[in-house]
């Protein structure tokens, strides 16, 4: 692969990083409850889970959207909360965002230069003379034109809006992009011209990447190391290859098996591993395994006890009472 | 074989906009046999949602207007009935499973009071014979504490919840045929494998017939045992569930098949998209509507309508490619059968 990942220092350190929510009185919803990983520069970190497994909300701790209940967060060795003036504007130039929904995060009322260009303009990185050439190349990259420069966001199809999305996210030269969930309103024929595009963007300027998503097959597709979260904790942590060949925690083997395959030879042979119930709230949880309800395995161990996240080979995280 | 109890013929259906008129669906015709499921796939826009629609009288009008066609069900035609007579229809003979249960479940009304819906009007049930009916669908649906169920509201109910009982509502008449509009879309992949198991189980309990539209070939693949292709407003190609996956014919369907991202696929090699944007139907080409982006296109796709040609007794496909006098060109470009 050629992909040049430098593991000797972490882009972003994630130590115990909680997330909560007052909703009621005495309610709290833990919408990421003590969670740790790093992100190597250059790599492809993907996040999968299942809606309000607090995968959204960790991406956004990381742009600092939320400011987190507990926890650390550094960026090149720095904390992200302890930044000054200059830093922070620093910062907010080299993490950039990609949105889910391309329809509702574009300005209705601002052209697509204006779009593209304001991040620039903002960190010094075009003046008025030459904004009109910095904006058509960065335009170009993501497959628009110069044509499309003076056009409303209303004017685009919804993989074009996407593309918008992206060539604002790229526009001031970012070190780490948050993809959440980049392609999941997008159709299916359009969904592999962005993908494409956001691995060659990769490669030509040596972006890091988080990539949020809930289909399993395309975070396998673009992660180099992939996170399953479960109700707002990591179950299990390991090298994409790894985590599809060998999963280990009962929760990451549902979610694999329940992947409707695109391939109805392979469907009447596959054994599916079926689970019972849906996601519990995550207000209030009990202080042990969140999948202890759903899982086929569970003991009584697994109910009184919250698993800690133990490394059982090397890069492979889970945490799960049964792996010892 | 089994029989056919929907049979639809060339159903035109279009929309007026500030835009002029769209022409939604464009001569489509299809039969739906006794027991099957039958699933539609293509993308959105391609007119599969508004077909479905069309067989129960759901769409809008205006700004939606019947162009032109003939949908029968068990022999009868439909389209010429009047709304009181459609009544009679909905829910009883077909029923709809619409996509988004967290929108399409009315909010200020119990679970029970809108599953029991389609008994209004019905003389000869009794208000206890109509409960008993609703708990006994909720239970089918594998809902919990159905005598709760009842009397709860929508908000109360998670979204995998809310689509069981969209389902329920589908079935409680003892429909013959159930429309699904992209019924997982909205849910979690171990939800929608739930969901989808239910749907599977149900149609063996009750040998009701299923129309299945979703834009995931993956759902197609499990749940399947005819396919149909929509492409801008047409069908383009018809087959078995094996057909279509294995004897690819259509280079839309082949560009479907190879662009998604499968467990499978290797990291280095590139996903294979399909290049542009689906027609504008305010104008639809003359040709085929997908010749603009087929990269096999000859000259004689964007003039002319390809016809059906018949590949075996199930499998058509409308592409100008199957003439006898077209040059034999491989649509797939990468072998996704064998190896990997």
């Amino acid at each position: 692969m050629g992909k040049n990942i430098d593991r000797s220092q972490p882009l972003f350190q994630v130590e115990d990083l909680c997330q909560y929510f007052h909703v009621a009185k005495g309610k709290e919803l833990k919408a990421v409850d003590h969670v740790n990983f790093s992100i190597y520069k250059g790599e492809t970190l993907g996040l999968v889970g299942e809606s309000g497994c607090g995968k959204s909300t960790t991406g956004r701790c990381l742009v600092k959207l939320y400011k987190p209940t507990a926890g650390k967060i550094t960026y090149k060795g720095k904390d992200i909360f302890s930044y000054n003036k200059q830093e922070e504007k620093e910062f907010r130039k080299n993490v950039q965002m990609i949105f889910q929904n391309p329809h509702s995060s574009l300005n209705p009322r601002s052209t697509v230069k204006d779009i593209v260009g304001y991040g620039m303009k903002l960190h010094g990185l075009a003046t008025d003379a030459d904004m009109d050439q910095k904006v058509e190349e960065i335009l170009k990259r993501v497959g628009l034109n110069r044509d499309h420069m003076s056009r409303f966001p209303h004017e685009f199809s919804g993989g074009q809006k996407q593309r918008i999305g992206i060539a604002r996210a790229l526009a001031v030269e970012p070190e780490f992009v948050i993809c959440d969930e980049p392609i999941s309103a997008l159709d299916v024929s359009i969904q592999a011209q962005v993908l494409n595009m956001l691995k060659e963007l990769q490669e030509e300027m040596g972006l890091t990447y988080l990539f949020i998503a809930h289909d399993l097959s395309v975070v396998k597709y673009i992660s180099d190391r992939v996170i399953v979260m479960y109700l707002g904790t990591m179950v299990e942590f390991a090298d994409a290859e790894e985590l599809y060949e060998n999963p280990l925690h009962p929760y990451t083997q549902v979610l694999l098996s329940s992947i409707p395959v695109a391939d109805p030879k392979l469907v009447r042979e596959k054994k599916r591993i079926m689970v019972k119930g849906e996601i519990p709230s995550p207000i209030n949880p009990p202080d042990c395994c969140r999948f202890v309800e759903r899982c086929p395995y569970a003991t009584d161990e697994c109910r009184s006890k919250l698993p800690e996240l133990k490394e059982v080979q090397k890069g492979h995280y889970v945490a799960c009472h049964r792996i010892k | 074989m089994a029989e056919n109890i929907l049979e639809i013929k060339n159903l035109q259906f279009s929309f007026h906009t500030y835009g002029g008129v769209v022409k939604s669906v464009r001569d489509v015709s299809f039969n739906v046999r006794e027991g099957e499921i039958l699933g539609i796939v293509g993308e959105s826009g391609c007119g599969k949602s508004v077909t479905s629609q069309c067989i129960l009288r759901l769409n809008p009008e205006p700004p939606g207007f019947f162009e032109s066609g003939s949908i029968k069900y068990r022999g009868e035609e439909i389209t010429t009935k009047t709304d009181k007579e459609m009544r009679k229809i909905r829910g009883v003979e077909i029923g709809f499973i619409f996509q988004d249960p967290m929108t399409s479940l009315n909010p200020t009304a119990t679970i029970g009071k809108q599953i029991e819906e389609v008994f209004v009007g019905r003389k000869d049930i009794s208000k206890k014979e109509r409960k008993e009916r609703a708990l006994e669908i909720l239970r089918l649906v594998g809902i919990n504490e159905p005598e709760r169920r009842y009397r709860q509201y929508p908000h109360e109910l998670s979204g995998g919840m809310k689509q069981r009982v969209m389902i329920a509502i589908a079935l409680v008449g003892k429909p013959s045929i159930i429309i699904a509009d992209e019924p997982t879309t909205s849910l979690d992949v171990t939800i929608e494998a739930q969901i989808l198991d239910l749907l599977k189980d149900l149609k063996e309990k009750l040998n009701t017939s299923i129309i299945l539209i979703t834009h995931d070939l993956g759902v197609i693949a499990k749940m399947c045992d005819r396919v149909l292709v929509m492409y801008g407003g047409k069908i383009v190609e018809r087959g078995s569930v094996d057909e279509i996956f294995y004897e690819t014919s259509h280079p839309y369907t082949a560009g479907l098949i190879q662009s998604i991202a499968t467990l499978n696929t290797d990291k280095n090699q590139k996903l294979i998209p399909i290049d542009g944007t689906p027609p504008d139907l305010f104008a639809p080409p003359k040709g085929c509507p997908f010749s603009a982006r087929c990269e096999f296109a000859m000259k004689i796709c964007s003039e002319a309508l390809p016809e059906e040609y018949v590949l075996s007794p199930e499998h058509t496909c409308s592409c100008w490619l199957r003439h006898p006098d077209a040059p034999k060109v491989n649509i797939m470009k990468r072998d996704t059968k064998e190896g990997s």
